[in-house]
Order: structure tokens, then sequence, then C-alpha cells
């Protein structure tokens, strides 16, 4: 307990980012001993090179995207409070808190962990996932040998099922509702230290 | 309501039919040992007919009570208001009442009774491998811990506090003079805690909860009967054994055999399923037989448990569970469905059965003993010490769970404890000279059953309706949910790893990983090894269902002759060509000679919508043919999450992957494409790579983006990469595509394709307006311009076009001229294209 509030008096603005991502404290220690361990040179900041050096996560189809999702627009580095800010999105959603409909949505609601599914696809971040976006995570997951048609022909099925307004693209309107059926907070939960 | 009348009549009188021959029988039996052997030793004349009832009446009773109770379920299906209400299996066992009564009025005593040797050898074995093989397997593992808590100690649980709280009360004088003990009660208890797997797939398949919550009560019921059966025997023993003398020892050897008689059940299956698997990899030859293999083997995995004294219904659950997966795989299409309908047939065939005879069984006074005490007690313990069990284990197990069971799950959970036929044969099996209480054991249990099944499954519909319980999502079905899934996936573990979290799903990855490397090559034929991608097989499907749809919609409007057509155009040039280019020839052979090859009248050859037929014929070779098959290449080449095959954080991770190759690949396009993106980071350009192409990402160019980006692609490092992109198949079919050309050739002037003649270009102008308010106008589910992009390298504009002209000819004035016949250089022109 001593080791965790040590570290706590450590990080800046601990109660804010309590309070907004829904961490707990020893979450958020856990979190920053882990951040440290990235932060070989001890910046303050993390860089993608930083990220790369997870072997694991160069062998991840969509590893790069998942990277950059950690960073902003135009931003080369990532404090502690986005990264906490990000991870969040995954922590389950909890039942017992009660809504409340002054607070903002919380970081890890449905619609949240949707729009953070779907800027994995939509890079260029025009709203809307295009033929072409849904080709590159579709050939980035999938290996050389399938032919360019039967990628082709999928990422059309695939583009087919969820757009309604026929414009040849996944708006995130269209995104959510392809995947309405799914739980999405069982799907994108990772059960941090509980 | 006549219709139930008459169903009604119609049972009784098949009843009677039934009752009169047995009520014969036993008469006659008497009088044929006396005179039978005169008579049939001396024959005077040559009879013409004989009445041989003696030497058929055993299976002709069994087939006439297989009927019946068929019958029953076929007309209570008939009024669906009545099964809304109660559900099935308590319907079945009232009307077993009706003919138990009938046929006690009719013989004074109960002539057919389920004798436990019959339900545990003829109609218990059926249920379980139909249970094992159509068992959701990734939920089934997924929840394995959870489920073999409540299995293991929610039934150990189940018994101990029942037989140890009727001990209580018997101590406490509160049941009067009955001559038990505490092993005895503890034997009851433990016969009796188990939920029963066929009451509660009769329940609960009817309610439709949410996946997990029926995978925890399916499952908990499917293995807890494995464990109550152990435990059955071992107070079985233990009672013969008498009090005195039991010690430490006995019980250990006790809990021991708990263990071998559940876990060698269980490999006993495993080893079966092994086999059954290894046997399927080469029944190619005797498909007619092929589903045999399955029945006899499961079966016989069960008796082999039995003979060895282990639990047979894991054993039976387990040899289902293991080989469903390798010998869908390996089996022939049609015995897989051969495989799943039997069983279907088998199992609800026995259920149904095993209900009825247990209303029948009931209609017996000879068995009857009352003890109210006894009874009501043993009904309150089991429904109170159900939900204590329950609340407790979920209590333990939301402690690790990522998704913890909500109180309402709870409920449902503990609500959905139904007693069933098991519970009866084991109470039946008792020894009558042993248990001086067996006849109220044996009430109880009925008391206990109906209770059960009859009460609490009527009011589990509207308990969880009323409760709110998460309703059974649909499964994923389309192409854009089982991507999502798999991105899904790749993010978790990709988040994991950031986070620096070790998953739970250790296991999982090490057997998958197990399971890549040396099941897949034990146990799978070569070609089913390639064909178990679940994106392939969505795909597959929903293309299956365009293509039936669109069958239909033909043969709605008369004729189907241009699919023939169509195919014999295919054949032909098949023949005649290099085999290399069949795949992207027929598209533009079937338009080009289908005027040479097939004569039809023109007008049918024009309005011929080859764009769709296009996508059945690609359907149907994909099937057929083994090397254009997509299933191979998608399941062969799609990585797989890492969750699905991952290994201790502290290993290289080189070792990760079963194909070094796939890490290697994966590896170097990754950090290509990140060196890039840094690149164009430092360049002050935003997001990187893929920005480049998608400024201009209008949906009528993406091809050309495609070029570009194979281009790239290959020029920053394809040889990295092992230089399989498939460049030169690409370029292929950008060339031969009409569709795209045609668009190109209004969009921007690509200068290497070759000359677009103006009919086709003009048409093609129209349609791209055209098409979007017509297809508003069509029936059929995926329309011809959505159909299009199912088969990308064939879809011209013209055709298309061409398809609507002949789907509403009322709009064909608004539309354009409609293309004239293909002018037959134009055919050449392409085909020497190629």
């Amino acid at each position: 307990m001593g080791s965790t509030n040590s570290t706590l008096s450590k990080i800046p603005n601990v109660e804010e980012l309590v309070q907004e991502t829904g961490f707990t404290p020893a979450h958020i220690v856990r979190l920053y001993d882990r951040f440290e361990a990235l932060d070989k040179e001890k910046t303050g900041h993390l860089r993608p090179q930083d990220f790369g050096a997870i072997n694991r996560l160069a062998i991840n189809p969509i590893g790069d995207r998942i990277i950059g999702a950690f960073f902003s627009p135009g931003q080369e580095t990532v404090d502690f409070h986005s990264f906490v800010r990000i991870l969040a999105h995954f922590r389950p959603a909890d039942k017992k808190r009660p809504k409340d409909p002054s607070m903002p949505e919380p970081v890890n609601s449905r619609t949240s962990k949707l729009k953070f599914a779907f800027q994995l696809y939509d890079q260029d971040k025009d709203g809307k996932i295009s033929r072409a976006e849904l080709l590159q995570v579709l050939r980035s997951m999938l290996e050389m040998q399938v032919t360019e048609e039967q990628l082709e022909s999928i990422a059309d099925r695939t583009i087919q099922e969820a757009d309604l307004d026929t414009d040849d693209a996944i708006s995130f309107e269209e995104f959510r509702k392809s995947l309405e059926k799914v739980n999405i907070d069982h799907k994108m939960s990772i059960r941090f230290l509980r | 309501m006549p219709a139930m009348w008459h169903s009604t009549f119609i049972l009784v009188m098949v009843l009677l039919a039934i009752s009169r021959p047995s009520l014969a029988s036993q008469a006659r039996t008497e009088e044929s040992q006396g005179t039978g052997n005169a008579t049939e030793h001396t024959i005077t004349t040559l009879p013409i007919v004989i009445w041989k009832w003696e030497e058929i009446h055993f299976p002709y009773l069994v087939a006439l009570w297989v009927l019946v109770s068929w019958l029953c379920k076929l007309v209570f299906q008939q009024n669906p208001c009545l099964t809304s209400v109660i559900p099935e299996s308590g319907l079945l066992i009232c009307i077993g009442w009706v003919l138990g009564g009938i046929i006690y009025g009719a013989d004074k005593v109960q002539t057919f009774r389920l004798q436990p040797f019959t339900f545990f050898f003829y109609l218990l074995p059926q249920i379980v491998l139909d249970a094992g093989y159509s068992m959701p397997n990734k939920l089934f593992f997924g929840n394995l811990g959870a489920i073999l808590v409540y299995a293991v100690i929610g039934t150990c649980w189940n018994a101990a506090t029942l037989g140890l709280a009727l001990w209580g009360c018997w101590l406490g004088g509160a049941m009067g003079d009955i001559d038990t003990g505490l092993l005895q009660l503890l034997l009851f208890g433990s016969l009796i805690a188990a939920v029963d797997p066929v009451a509660v797939i009769a329940v609960f398949e009817e309610v439709h909860v949410n996946e997990v919550l029926y995978i925890l009560v399916f499952g908990e019921s499917l293995l807890n009967d494995g464990v109550t059966v152990v435990l059955f025997n071992v107070f079985n023993a233990f009672v013969s054994l008498g009090g005195a003398q039991i010690d430490a020892v006995e019980i250990i050897k006790g809990i021991i055999s708990f263990f071998v008689v559940a876990v060698g059940g269980s490999l006993v299956g495993v080893v079966f399923a092994l086999l059954i698997t290894l046997l399927t990899r080469c029944t190619k030859n005797i498909q007619i037989i092929e589903p045999g293999f399955i029945f006899v083997l499961g079966y016989l995995s069960y008796l082999t448990a039995e003979m060895l004294s282990l639990s047979a219904i894991l054993s039976c659950t387990f040899c289902g569970v293991c080989c469903q997966k390798y010998i869908n795989a390996n089996m022939d299409e049609r015995s897989v469905s051969t495989v799943r309908y039997t069983m279907k047939v088998f199992a609800n065939g026995s259920e149904t059965i095993i209900f009825v005879f247990l209303g029948i069984s009931a209609i017996d006074p000879s068995i009857w003993v009352w003890n109210t005490a006894f009874i009501l007690l043993t009904l309150l313990f089991i429904f109170v010490f159900r939900f204590i069990g329950v609340f407790l284990l979920t209590w333990i197990l939301n402690q690790y769970r990522l998704v913890p069971l909500d109180f309402i799950d709870q409920v449902v959970m503990g609500y959905g404890g139904l007693r069933g036929a098991v519970a009866y044969g084991l109470v039946l099996l008792l020894d009558e000279n042993t248990y001086k209480e067996k006849k109220l054991m044996v009430s109880t249990t009925f008391i206990v059953v109906y209770f059960t099944v009859m009460l609490q499954g009527i009011t589990m519909k509207p308990l969880v309706t009323w409760l709110k319980v998460k309703r059974a999502a649909v499964a994923e079905r389309t192409l854009a949910e089982k991507l999502q899934n798999r991105t899904f996936d790749h993010m978790l573990v990709a988040i994991e790893d950031i986070s620096g979290q070790i998953g739970d799903n250790y296991m999982r990855d090490k057997w998958n990983n197990f399971e890549e490397k040396w099941l897949y090559w034990l146990l799978m034929t070569p070609f089913a090894r390639k064909s178990c991608d679940p994106i392939f097989n969505i795909f597959h499907k929903l293309n299956i269902k365009d293509a039936t749809s669109y069958v239909k919609e033909g043969e709605r409007r008369g004729s189907l002759a241009f699919v023939r057509n169509e195919s014999k155009a295919d054949v032909d040039f098949n023949k005649k060509f290099d085999a290399d280019f069949s795949e992207m020839m027929p598209y533009i052979m079937t338009e080009n000679m289908g005027p040479d090859h097939v004569p039809v009248s023109s007008i049918l050859r024009d309005s011929v919508p080859s764009v769709c037929l296009d996508m059945h014929e690609q359907d149907l070779k994909m099937r057929e043919s083994e090397d254009f098959d997509a299933h191979h290449v998608l399941q062969q080449h799609l990585y797989k999450g890492r969750k699905q095959h991952r290994h201790r954080y502290s290993q290289k991770h080189l070792e990760v992957s079963k194909d070094e190759h796939e890490v290697q690949e994966i590896f170097q396009r990754t950090m290509r494409s990140r060196l890039e993106s840094f690149k164009s980071a430092k360049m002050g350009v935003a997001p990187p790579k893929i920005s480049k192409h998608l400024k201009k990402d209008q949906p009528q160019k993406v091809r050309e983006d495609y070029v570009e980006f194979s281009e790239g692609d290959s020029a920053s490092g394809c040889e990295a990469a092992g230089s399989s992109f498939p460049m030169r198949a690409y370029r292929g079919a950008g060339i031969v595509n009409p569709a795209f050309m045609a668009e190109m050739d209004t969009m921007d002037p690509m200068p290497p394709m070759q000359q677009i003649p103006s009919w086709l270009a003009e048409a093609e102008v129209d349609s791209s307006t055209v098409a979007p308010s017509q297809r508003a106008q069509l029936r059929l589910p995926w329309t011809p311009s959505n159909l299009r992009r199912l088969a990308p390298l064939r879809l011209s504009t013209h055709s298309n076009d061409s398809f609507l002209l002949a789907d509403s000819p009322a709009t064909q004035e608004g539309i354009s001229e409609p293309p004239p016949p293909p002018p037959p250089q134009d055919g050449q022109g392409r085909g020497t294209h190629k």
C-alpha cells in the first residue's frame, strides 16, 4: 500500500484522472508503472517508437493502427493522461454506477468504444469507412495469397451489408447499426486487474 | 378446437389398439403355453395367413409407443397456444398421465413402465450425444471453468446439503417413522441433486435466454449428470458397506474414485472422438454410411465407459464435443447435415418418449408411498439450496469474470434447476432390500420431477420476461460482424500488450496453437484443413442465399433458361482455353461466345442478367472446383488474433505463431508502414500512408487507388513480403474488368485500356444514374447493382443495365435505347485482348 501511495503522489492530477476514466487508483498506479516501463528515455512522453518496442505488437496485423489511435492528429507524443484515457475505452462498462445525465458520457460507453473501433478503419478521419479503407484493413488482416478479387468481393459484400444510404461507404451511424446486435461491452473490454 | 378433439380421438383409438393386444397378450400367453405346442406342430392344412402376434409383439409395441409419443408431440405442436403457456415437456408428462390412466384402466396394472436399463442404454445416449455434438464449442470452453464449478461443486453442495438437512429433520422426528439413515439420505440427495439435461434443454430451448446463461445452465446439467452418477455409485457402495465399515480410507477412496470416474469417462470420450475423427478422414468413398460411424462410435463411447464403470454421460458428451469440429470439416457437406438431422431426430424422439413415460410410469398405485413431510421438505430444500448454491458460487466466480453474472441471471439459473429423468432412472436402480424406503424415494423423485418440470417450467417463461433477462442475440451472420469481431480480437490483444496486462486466455491460446500445429495435421484431411474459416463461411452462405433467392425470382418470372446457357458457355470455354485464365475468362466468354454457342432467342439473350449469373457461376465454381475456392485461401491466410494463438509473455515472440512466415511477414509489413508513417509525420503530413490514397477517395475511382497501392507496396518492399502480392492477377483483373473500365472511361483517361465500344460507354453513363432508383423497385434481396460487387470481374454496367431493362420494362423508355446485341467484332476484340 505504501508503494501505491508513493507512486500515486508522483502522478499529477490523479483524482481528475480517476474521476474521468473510472479507473481505481490501483489501476492507475499499475498503468503508470507500465507507462514508465515503456518510456525508456524517461521523457514523460511516449513516442510511436516506444510502442514499437513492444515485440508482440509488431506482429499484430492492425498493431500500427492501434498505435496510431493513441496519438491525436499532428501530435507525435502521448503523455500519461492521454495514455490512460485511451486505455479507459477498454474498461468494462460498470453497471452499478447510476447513469448521470449531467455528466459527459463515460469513455467506456458503447458509443465511445464503437468510435474507437471506427477510427481504426477511418484513417483519413472523414467520418466514413470507404471501400478502400475497408480493403486496407482486410488486406492487412489477410495474408498475401488471397487474391485481390476475393478481397474485393468480401469488402463489397461487407459494405453492402452496412451501407444504408448507398454511398458505397460506411458512416459511423451505419457502422453502429451494423454492429447493433454485437455486445460491444463484451467484445471490447479487457479485464483490467480487478 | 375441432382439430384437437379429432386428434385426441385418434390418440385414444391408437391407445386402445395398443392396450388391447397387450391385454390380450397376457391372457394368450397362458393359453398358448398350454395349447400352443399342439396347434403349432400339427398343421392340418396350409394356412394362408396366420396371426403371429407373439413373435413380433415386443418390437411392435416398442414401435407403437414411439409412434404414440411422437404423435403426442405432433398434437401439441399443432396447438401453439398451448405450448406457449406450458412447455412441451410438461404437456408430454400430462399426456403420459392420461395414457397411463387409460392403460391402467384397461389392464388394472401398469404394464408399461420406463425401465432404468431402457432409459440409460437406449434413450439417454442419444440425447447426450446430440447435446455434445451440437454444443457451441467456443462458448462451452470459454465458460468451462464456471460450468465445472457449478457442475462439480454445485452438485456436491446440493447433494450434501439436501442429505444433511433431510437427516436433520429425520432426527428431529419431522417425518415420522421411516427407516432410513444419514447415508441413505445422502444417497437420495446425490441422485436428486443433479439438474437434468433433458428437462433443461426442453425448457430453456423455448425460452431463448442469452447464450452465456444458456451455456452455463446447459453445460452444468450435462456435466453434473456425470457427477451425480459418480456420487450415486460412491454412496451406494457406502450404504452396502454399512456405516460401521466406513473409515477415512474408504472416504478417500470414494473421493479418488470420484475423480477417476469423471476424468476417466471424459478421457474415454476424447479417445473415441479421436477415433471418429481419424475414421472420417478416410470415409470419402463410403459416404452413405459415413454418418453411421458417428452414431455407432458415439454409442460405443457410452457403452465402453459404462463397461469400465466410468462416467458414460461424460464420455459421450466429450466425444461429441471434441469430434464435432473435425468431423464437420472432414465429412462431405451432405453427411454433415445427415448427422446433424439424424442426431436431432434421435435426441428429440427419445426426449419425447422419456417425458411421456415419466407420466405413464407414475400411474401405478403400487409405487406410491406418501409422506407429506418428507416430500415437502425435499421440495423446499432442493429449491432453497439450489438458490443458495448458485448465489454462493456465482459470487465467487464473479470475482474472476470479465462479464460478471448479474443478479437476474443468477435467479434464472437457480430457478432453472430442473430435475428429470436421470434422477428417476437412478432411483429405480436402488435395491429394495437395502433401501426400505425406496418407494418413498421414488414417489418423492416423481413429485420433484413434476414440480420442477411442470411448475418451474411453466413459470420460467413469464419469469424470464418479467425479470427482463437478456435474451439470446442473433448469431453473427453478417460479414461485417464477423470481420469486426476479428478486428476486436486483434485490438484487444494489442491493448493488452500496451497496457502490460496478461490476458486470461492463456490456456485457450496454448490449445489453439497446439490444435493448429498438430491436431489439424493429424485429424483433418488436407482439404478440410483449409476450409474452416468463419468469415469465408458466412460469405459463402450469404452468397448461396442470394443465389437461391435469385433463382426463385427467376422462376417466379417464368424461366431460368439463362442459367443453363451460362453454364454451358462456361463449360465450352473451359475446354477451350488455358486453365490459367479460366477463372477470369468465363465472364467475358459467356457474353461473347453466347450468341455463337447457345441458340437462344436473342431477346432472352439480351435480357440475361449476366451480372448475377456470374455470381452464381462463381459460387458454383467455388463449391465445385477446389482450385478456385476462396474458402481455403481465406481460412488459411487470415491472421489469427493472437488471442487465438499466444504464448506466455516471456517467450520469444518468433515462437508465437505456428508459422514463422506469417510473423515475419506481418512484422515486416508493420515495420514498413510504420517507417512510412514516421517519415510522413516528420514531413508534417498528418495521418500516415493511407491518406495519400484516400484523399481522392471516390467510390468510382477506388480501383485506381488499388493500382497505386499495390505499386507503392511493392516498391517499398515487396520482396521482403515474399513478393506474393497478386500483382499479376490483379492487373489482369483490372484490364478485363469492363465495369471499371467503363467508369474509368468517363472519369479519366486510362490509357492502356482497350477501346471501349461506344455503345458500352453510353449505356454505362445511363446506368450509373438510373441504377439506384431502379434498385429500389426491385424485389430481389440483393439487387443487381449489389450483386455486381460479388463478381468484381464481370460487372459490365452494360449488362447491369440490360438486366434492369428486363426487369422493369415499364421504365425502358426512360433509360435509353437498349444496348444493341454485341457486335461480333467486339467479342473478338476482347477475346484477342486476352
